[in-house]
This record gives C-alpha cells, structure tokens and sequence, in this order.
C-alpha cells in the first residue's frame, strides 16, 4: 500500500507540450508511472512520447480515463487548470506550478469546496510511491519502496531526507512535498490522516519549515489522532525574521512561525525533532528502534 | 513588494479614503514649498523607508511654518535612520512625506491579510491602533476582531458594520467607517495586496475617520498583472545585491556572516544556513538558484555571492535531482575562471551525475575542497572561514 498515487493511477499531464512538461512526461513514464494524455489547449492531436494531447482535460478523463493530473501550465493560467481538473472529475491534482497569485488559489479553494478534487501544492515537487508510481519532478533514483513516509514543506531538502534514509535501508511507502506557498490545497494534517489509515506505513518524516503556523497545528493533531512514530525536521532555524527566504511561505513575521516555536511544540507533543538536517535518518531509525523496544 | 507610505496613501486617496493632505519632498526647498502650500499651523514630516517604528527613531518631527518645514527637512534627508526594523546599520533617508498635523482623539488598527489555515482573506479592527499592534497581537489576540471573508462575494457591507459596531463606534462613525472597510478591501483584492493596512486609523477633531499612516504590500507573484505598482518600486530601498541576484532569477538575501552559500532549493538552503550555524559559523547569505539551475545561473549565482567582500569561505550544496550535477560544476568552473576567487570553496554535490561532476572538479586543477556529506561539508567551510 501506499497513499495518493500507486499502480492504478492514470496521469494526464496537464502543460504536456511545454519545455518542462515535456521533460517531465518523459521522466515519469521511465519510472514506471501511466502516463494516459497531455493536455494543451490549441494542440489537440499531437503526440509527446507517445501520449496522446487533447485540447481539454475532459477529453483527456473520457477518452483515455485519466484519474490524476500534474499541472506544468504558467503561473497566470495555472489556477485555472487546476479548476479545469476538478470539474473534469479528476481526483488528484499535483500542482507544480511555483509563482501562482495568492488570492488566485484562494479561489481556486473555495471551487473545490464543493469537488471531490485532492489538490497537492502548488509550488511542489509532487508525490511518489516508490516502485509504484511518480507524479513529479523528484529524481526517482534516491527512493526505495518501503515503509516510511515522508510529507515536507520543501523539495531538495526532502531528496536529501529519502537520501538518509536509503543509505539506511529505510525504504518509503510515498513520499511527497505539500508546497512551498502560503496556500495550499493539502495540509500537513491531510496528509497525516492518510498515513495512519495506510497499514504499509509505519513512521513518518515531517519537513517543515519557517512562517505561518502549519507545523503548530499539526503537532496537535498528532498528540491527539497519531498512533505511529514521527520525526520531524524544522528548516530555517537560523533565518532573521521579516526576510522572505525563496519560498512565499518562509518569511517569519510578528513573532510567529519561528523554528523555535515550531520545535518547542513539536517536542512537547512527544515528536523527536532531528537536531540537524545531516541527521533525519538517523534520527527516525533511532524511533523506530524504541518503538520496536 | 512594498511601497512608501505616500505611495500608498495615493491608493488608498485614489479609492476615496480619507487622508491628510500631502506630498512627497525630495530636497528641503520642495519641503518648503509643499508646506507653504499647506497652509497649516503643524507640518508633519515623515521619513519615507520601508522600515516601521520611525517615530521613535527620529524619522518622524513637527515643524510650525515652512521655515522651520525647511530646516528640519535638511536634517532629516540625508540622515541614516535606525529602527527595530532597518536593524544596526539602518536606512539612509531620501524621501520625506510632507503632510498637514491632525489632532487625534482616538487610534484604530484596520488590516487585511490572507488567513494561511483557512485559505481565505480575513478583515482584522482593533481599537488598539498604534505603533504597538504586534505587541496587542502577541499579549492579547482578543483585542483584534476578526472577519472571514467568502471570496466569491467578497467583504460585506454587514460585516464591515459587525466590525464598526464592536470597535463602539456611534451611528455617525459606523456610517464612515464601513465605507473605509469597504474600500479598504477593495484595494487589498484589486491590487493583489498581502497585507493592507491603515494604522493607525483616527478619530481626529471633527469627529473625522482619516488613515494617518497606511501600508501596502503586494504578492509578488501577482505582479505581472499590476504594471502600475511595479512603478512604485524604490530600487534605493533594497539590497543592491539582491536587485542584481533578481535580475538573474535568483533569490538572494544578504545576510552578517561570512561563508557564502551557494544551494539548490529554499528549504535546503535553509538547512544549510542551518547547519553552518550548528558548526560555530555565520552564512552570508541565502542564496537558491533554483530547481533548473544552469551552467549560466550558476555562474551568475556565484558572480553575486563573491562580490559580497566579507564572504572568506565559499560552501556549494546541489543535490542535483532534475538538476544535473555536472552541470552545476562546470557553471561554477566557468565563473572561477572569470571572477577571481581567493576564498577558499567547498562543494558538495549530490545526486544525478555527481560522480561525474567530482571528477570535472578534480581535473579542473582549481582550488575546491570537495566534501562527500552535508555535515562535513559546512564543518569544513568553517573551518576554513576561520583559517
């Protein structure tokens, strides 16, 4: 098992016949995932890798029964597609589109409202079972399939977190990034929910970052509603406040959404906290360890 | 992106939102004259830097004729202004806002941002107006009153009265100030705001709502659709290295330290700075090249970290996923080539390629200290920052 994507996802990619999607088709199909249809509006009829293009996302879920769709699209349209993909029926929407209008997605979330759409990102690396399926831009290569999962604010720090633990031997049940933006459509806590009802996972990696308040809640959740060992990493714990570091999210602002809030109330609800980015696999060996007694 | 107080005072006139009346001077003379002009008993001069907390650090002073306008606005352009916002070294002051002095009978907060948990923009009033809000918010949250707002309708009228009638405001204010909540969220959604903010808001003499001080900040990432804003921007108010990094898509933050960092990715450049701090160092700077980092990028990345001239040590971190290592090694080959580098440089690649890459380093004959882990890699840029 595994949560989100696995061998039964069927991946319209939505931007196919850009520079970037195109890359990326190709990545994703090498790594075993089904890679049904492209969509770009004017390009219906062409063919990139061999998947077939079609000018709508509809005609992408009827004709070819996509389930899933990873968004490539520009930013001044990507809001858009994403709102394209849920009324097409789509279930899971991977947005990778970074650089999206804040009050743009804010729209897009009150539409999905009243969908049955799954949102991940925008601003994400995507979501990858290993051995089973990749819908995003993560090298597949660094990922074992295995038990752990991995749920992050960020997207290289989180290959070097399943780098650690690879070189463990901890293989990954799914791994995936939540966004980097202040909006998004999957929480830390959505995720989470996923993961205990998983029987394949066992533990978890959470990456988090500086800004907002993200990481607070989900401690509190997890004291509450999370039966399984968890490890968490805080990035940003050196970055002066009022600075916007790359991320829109990463910005510390009024006092709030610091790493030394973030850490204390992970630590208080019985997380261990890594206490650097070189020691996140050896740090959740180290709880699954004491689990195991 | 953020504006000058009179930038954004304009906007908000522009939406018939009461505020004093003013200009901008950029010398002493305009300052005379824009008082004379005035025509009032108490001038106000306001430093303009994108930095709060300016009254208390001298940026903000009286005067009572345009003479005096004259005097004081010599000593004040020109001047480096320090605040708990500019930090030490402070902002040098080029712009002053002239404007008329009010008398204040009460201040209010008004302010509008995007509510992360919930998705949603949320109006915020508090009767604690002033230059403390951050204090009201952090000791008590319950002194600001809070309105979701649906964004398919939009702030409605009925909740802009929720607001005035809570603050305790009389039939006359409420009438006021619901039209200064309604246009104040009009201009938060028409110009793709992340913060819009009058504060204080006062109460003046006449019994008056007028914005005393207002401040606007927008999403960046919305810009492409508000070329009058991207004219507002003032280049003197940021780091000139960070203009430079901009221009090149990079994102850069100068930081006090002096290991220059060099990452792939916000988070793990984050973690780097990190770790630089957990080995006793200090970075000086972040600095992301992005997911596509190209030979070019790269080479333009560390063309910007050298011309920092405290930086003593150099710690390159790529963990090259889509981006491929090799690559990032001849970029930074290259742009050894043409900026001479006496610091020290510690690389560390990982991931797609980075065999590849170590052995172009090698063979390069130039002076890298290539480091095999992420911890190792900042312990030796340390070090040697040290040295």
């Amino acid at each position: 098992m595994s949560i989100l994507v696995d061998t039964n996802t069927r991946l319209v990619v939505q931007g196919i016949t850009g520079k970037e999607g195109m890359f990326h088709t190709q990545k994703c199909i090498e790594y075993g995932t089904k890679v049904v249809a492209g969509v770009t509006p004017g390009k219906g009829g062409m063919k990139v890798e061999n998947v077939p293009v079609f000018n709508t996302v509809e005609e992408a879920v009827r004709k070819e029964g996509a389930n899933t769709s990873i968004i490539f699209v520009p930013p001044a349209f990507a809001a858009d597609a994403v709102m394209e993909a849920a009324d097409a029926g789509i279930s899971l929407v991977v947005c990778v589109t970074e650089g999206i209008p804040t009050l743009d997605m804010v729209k897009v979330m009150e539409y999905l409202l009243h969908k049955k759409t799954r949102v991940i990102g925008p601003n994400t690396p995507g979501v990858i079972s290993p051995g089973k399926c990749k819908v995003g831009i993560m090298p597949g290569f660094v990922h074992r399939q295995g038990s752990i999962g991995v749920v992050s604010r960020s997207g290289t720090l989180t290959y070097e977190a399943v780098a650690q633990l690879t070189e463990r031997g901890l293989g990954q049940s799914t791994c995936l990034g939540i966004g980097g933006d202040p909006v998004l459509g999957t929480s830390f806590i959505d995720c989470l929910k996923l993961f205990e009802e998983d029987p394949e996972t066992e533990g978890v990696v959470l990456i988090g970052e500086i800004g907002g308040t993200a990481e607070e809640e989900t401690s509190v959740f997890i004291k509450e509603h999370f039966s399984k060992p968890v490890v968490a990493f805080i990035a940003g714990q050196t970055a002066p406040p009022g600075k916007r570091m790359g991320h829109a999210g990463a910005i510390i602002a009024g006092g709030t959404g610091t790493a030394a809030e973030k850490i204390a109330a992970l630590t208080s609800a019985g997380i261990a906290v890594a206490p650097s980015p070189a020691h996140i696999g050896e740090t959740m060996q180290k709880a699954l360890q004491s689990r195991g007694g | 992106m953020k504006i000058h107080e009179y930038q954004a005072k304009a906007i908000l006139a522009s939406y018939n939102v009461p505020v004093p009346r003013g200009e901008v001077a950029f010398d002493p003379e305009q300052a005379y004259q824009i008082a004379q002009k005035l025509g009032v008993d108490t001038i106000v001069l306001k430093a303009q830097v994108h930095a709060g907390g300016r009254g208390k650090g001298g940026g903000i002073r009286l005067a009572h004729s345009p003479e005096e306008a004259r005097q004081i606005a010599k000593e004040m352009i020109g001047m480096t202004l320090v605040t708990h916002q500019t930090g030490p070294q402070g902002k040098k002051v080029r712009r002053l806002l002239v404007e008329e002095g009010m008398q204040i009978e009460k201040e209010l907060y008004l302010g509008i941002v995007v509510d992360r948990s919930t998705s949603r923009a949320v109006f915020m009033a508090s009767e604690a107006g002033g230059v403390d809000i951050e204090k009201v918010a952090a000791e008590t949250p319950e002194k600001i009153l809070k309105e979701p707002v649906e964004p398919s309708v939009g702030f409605q009228s009925f909740q802009a009265k929720k607001l005035a009638y809570a603050l305790g405001w009389d039939k006359e204010l409420v009438s006021q100030g619901v039209k200064v909540m309604m246009r104040l969220y009009r201009v938060f959604q028409e110009k793709d705001c992340s913060l819009a903010e009058i504060n204080p808001l006062i109460i003046n003499h006449k019994k008056e709502l007028v914005a005393l001080d207002a401040k606007l900040n927008f999403d960046d990432n919305a810009l492409f659709r508000h070329p009058d804003i991207i004219e507002l921007r003032d280049l003197n108010e940021e780091e000139p290295l960070e203009v430079e990094a901009s221009k090149s898509d990079l994102s850069y933050i100068k930081l006090d330290g002096n290991i220059g960092c060099m990452v792939n990715g916000a988070g793990l450049a984050m973690a780097t700075m990190d770790l630089i701090k957990q080995a006793g160092g200090e970075p000086a700077n972040f600095l992301d090249v992005g997911g596509a980092a190209s030979a070019e990028r790269v080479a333009d990345a560390f063309r910007i970290l050298m011309s920092d001239e405290r930086v003593k040590a150099v710690l390159i971190n790529i963990f090259g996923g889509i981006v491929r290592c090799d690559r990032v090694a001849q970029g930074v080959i290259e742009a050894i080539k043409e900026v001479k580098v006496e610091a020290p440089i510690v690389v560390r690649l990982e991931g797609t390629n980075a065999e590849e890459a170590a052995e172009l380093l090698r063979q390069s004959k130039l002076n890298f200290v290539v480091a095999k882990g992420f911890k190792e890699a900042a312990d030796m840029a340390v070090r040697m920052a040290k040295a």
